[in-house]
């Protein structure tokens, strides 16, 4: 540590007080909400600075952290100068504009970087035996520090500007969701090697404890597998993506309506039918490309491992490099999901389902994914891998859901089907035009038989069923989901019953988590289907609540006795 | 599964060992929690009925349809506020046994939540100034779960008191982070 004098005399001081708040204030309250410790500085000044600091030596980010910095603000400059640059262009002589956004630029960056040089400065990081500690800031400091054993996650991302470098970016998580708005600590950038061994060093606790086969690799890229990207309801997005930085980039330079002009140009000659097919097929493909560009800079090189230290790691990612871990132990099944397009085509992906992957994590939606979209069977076998089942789980015979559940799903969708249907036809009426009425009709004619077998796909894919310790929960059309909860995650029932389903003699059955979606349904389950189905899955737990349906509407008992709460045996 | 007494479509049929359901938890909430929903109702409803009122009073041009609408969100008010709390009173119900927490509530969809006494987080009791008037309070437990809390609106505030403190001393005897 080639540090300064005075920096370094401020650490060591810094270090006793610290110790001392940590040992004094934070050890109960680690035991419940807090397990980030941000000890202000003010609380660090009053405290004596008695106690013996820890000696592990502080370390500090990677002074090429500022490469990167200087290359991001040179982006932006050129980003937001270029279009600025355009725009004085037309009111003021041209060199005088160039010369404007130079400066710009300039101080752009050096004020950038002179920022980058005090984060840097005020950095530093240290792994001691029992907690990571992180300081940062400039005018208010932060310090966080996370026990060990608490932590759950290091995950490794670099961007190819790292990569050229060396370096890597940590994010050390708690995998803690009941502290709202907790952020992993981040380390930005280290060396790799430095990264790695990180992750070794601080996942290495739960090694001996998760023992067991450690089979390696358990999934790696096919490239075939390539085909089902542009299946994902995002191609179309990206296609308008596309065509939405065309319009940005030409009106920076004023040339919107050259653009437009253009295309009108192009298919002018053509037929207003072939138009709109060229234009279609030419929007599609733009979105098939751009979907196999994001899928192969997601999952180039992605590969699937059991690491010996209990965690199940992926790595993958063709510029910007991942690595991300997930701890068996925080595994609670898994989610086989089947978005429809990639459903028809015989695929389906690997979510895990995990506890203290954040809200927001799961929003980002691939950090808990482990496989992408693959073959079925490729997918049934992961899943089963990851679980260390002995057959995939997420393919059993499931028990199928009445058929009321059916008749339920035909009434939803036809009678969505219907509304722009009638819409269309009342306007035909009211307006007495014939044309309408035509419409109408042919909505009808594609909508409902439409709409009938989406139900009927949907109630095809309801099922529940028990396989070993996990209980599998089907559901879904557009976007199909197969659960295989652990049964010991299972933390709660919640069954609602709607006065419909209360005739149709149905009940929607969730089996309360503290992983994934936190609550997991069989929706439209048979009522005493669906409660044995619960009480297999957790014995005893609904049991004293359960009463034999004779059809009597019974009364419960009034209790009055003074201390009402105390136990009720049946 | 074939089960006797259950049909092929998964119904309950006719009398038999083999149909099930769950039974309604064995506690109501406290008497006072309809007379407070009901004063809840009528609050929400007259704040913006007096608005209206008001307004109409001042506003000449638009005096007849602003008293109208006052007029319809008191009598929507007024008829919730008289049907609904009965209603709710019916449903509402929990129950505590050794092992689990078991709370029943809801309208037209009606919830029946277990959780598992080893799996409770927190237990938590609340009091809002409304409450604080007619002497209830709220329980509420929670699971690790952010989908799974379990919510007793209205005890008597002493009972809830000493629920919430039976509910933590039960909890801590198990170890582990419940999840």
């Amino acid at each position: 540590m080639s540090a300064d004098a005075g920096t370094d005399a401020d650490a060591g001081a810094d270090v006793g007080a610290y110790a001392d708040t940590e040992t004094g204030a934070d050890t109960d309250a680690d035991a419940n909400t807090a397990p980030d410790a941000t000890a202000t500085a003010a609380a660090a000044a009053t405290a004596p600075a008695g106690t013996p600091p820890d000696a592990t030596p502080w370390r500090r980010l990677h002074p090429l952290s500022l490469l990167v910095t200087a290359q991001l603000l040179a982006g932006a400059a050129f980003g937001a100068g270029v279009p600025v640059g355009a725009g004085l262009a037309a009111h003021i002589p041209f060199r005088a504009a160039v010369a404007w956004v130079l400066a710009g630029s300039a101080l752009l960056l050096a004020g950038g970087l002179a920022l980058d040089v005090l984060r840097l400065r005020h950095t530093r990081y240290r792994v001691g035996a029992e907690r990571v500690e992180l300081r940062t800031g400039v005018l208010f400091t932060t310090r966080r520090s996370l026990p060990r054993d608490r932590i759950r996650s290091v995950d490794l991302t670099a961007h190819p500007l790292l990569r050229l470098l060396g370096l890597v970016k940590v994010r050390i998580g708690t995998g803690d969701q009941t502290a709202g708005g907790e952020s992993p600590l981040q380390l930005s950038p280290v060396r790799r090697a430095e990264g790695e061994s990180l992750r070794r060093e601080l996942l290495r606790r739960a090694g001996p404890a998760a023992g067991g086969s450690t089979e390696g690799r358990l999934a790696a890229l096919v490239p075939r597998w390539i085909r089902y990207a542009p299946l994902s309801f995002l191609t179309p997005l990206l296609a308008m993506t596309g065509w939405g930085a065309v319009m940005q980039v030409s009106q920076w330079f004023g040339a919107e309506e050259t653009v437009v002009d253009l295309v009108r140009d192009t298919f002018s000659p053509l037929p207003a039918g072939w138009t709109v097919l060229a234009l279609t097929l030419l929007f599609l493909s733009a979105g098939v490309v751009g979907s196999f560009g994001t899928w192969a800079e997601m999952w180039w090189n992605y590969r699937l491992e059991r690491e010996p230290d209990g965690t199940l790691r992926v790595r993958r990612g063709l510029l910007t490099t991942r690595s991300i871990s997930l701890e068996e132990a925080r595994l609670r099944g898994v989610d086989v999901v089947e978005p429809l397009g990639v459903r028809l085509s015989g695929a389906a992906r690997v979510d895990a389902v995990a506890t203290g992957l954040s809200r927001r994590d799961s929003e980002e939606n691939d950090l808990s994914t482990l496989l992408p979209a693959a073959p079925r069977a490729v997918a049934d076998e992961v899943a089963a891998r990851v679980l260390r089942a002995p057959v995939a789980l997420t393919r059993p015979e499931l028990a199928p859901h009445p058929r009321a559940a059916l008749a339920r799903r035909l009434r939803w969708s036809l009678g969505a089907a219907l509304v722009p249907v009638a819409v269309l036809l009342l306007l035909a009426a009211a307006l007495s035009v014939r044309g309408l009425a035509y419409a109408g009709a042919a909505t009808a004619a594609v909508l409902l038989p439409a709409a009938a077998l989406l139900a009927r796909d949907a109630y095809r894919s309801l099922g529940h069923g028990l396989a070993g310790p996990y209980l599998v929960v089907r559901s879904g059309t557009l976007r199909r989901s197969t659960v295989a909860l652990r049964r010991d995650g299972v933390v709660g029932w919640t069954v609602r019953q709607s006065l419909f389903q209360r005739r149709a003699g149905l009940v929607t059955l969730r089996a309360t988590t503290a992983a994934g979606a936190q609550a997991y349904a069989a929706y439209d389950v048979g009522e005493a289907q669906g409660l044995r189905f619960a009480e297999e899955a957790v014995p005893e737990l609904l049991a004293p609540f359960l009463v034999p349906d004779d059809g009597a509407v019974e009364q419960p008992a009034e209790r009055t006795c003074p201390d009402r709460w105390s136990p009720v045996r049946t | 599964m074939q089960v006797v007494g259950i049909d092929r479509e998964g119904r309950n049929r006719g009398p038999g060992p083999a149909g099930l359901r769950l039974r309604p938890p064995h506690h109501r909430v406290d008497r006072r929690a309809v007379a407070w929903w009901r004063t809840r109702l009528l609050l929400a409803a007259a704040v913006p009925a007096g608005v209206l009122a008001v307004l109409g009073a001042l506003l000449g041009p638009a005096r007849f349809w602003l008293l109208v609408a006052g007029a319809g969100v008191a009598a929507a008010g007024l008829a919730a506020g008289l049907g609904l709390p009965a209603w709710y009173y019916r449903v509402h119900r929990w129950e505590v046994t050794d092992d689990a927490v078991y709370v029943r509530t809801g309208y037209f969809w009606v919830d029946s939540r277990i959780a598992p006494m080893s799996r409770i987080q927190t237990v938590d009791t609340e009091r809002g100034p409304l409450q604080r008037a007619f002497g209830l309070a709220a329980v509420t437990v929670t699971t690790a779960s952010a989908k799974g809390a379990l919510r007793i609106e209205a005890l008597d505030h002493e009972e809830a008191a000493e629920l919430a403190e039976q509910l933590a001393l039960a909890t801590q005897k198990t170890p582990g982070d419940a999840t």
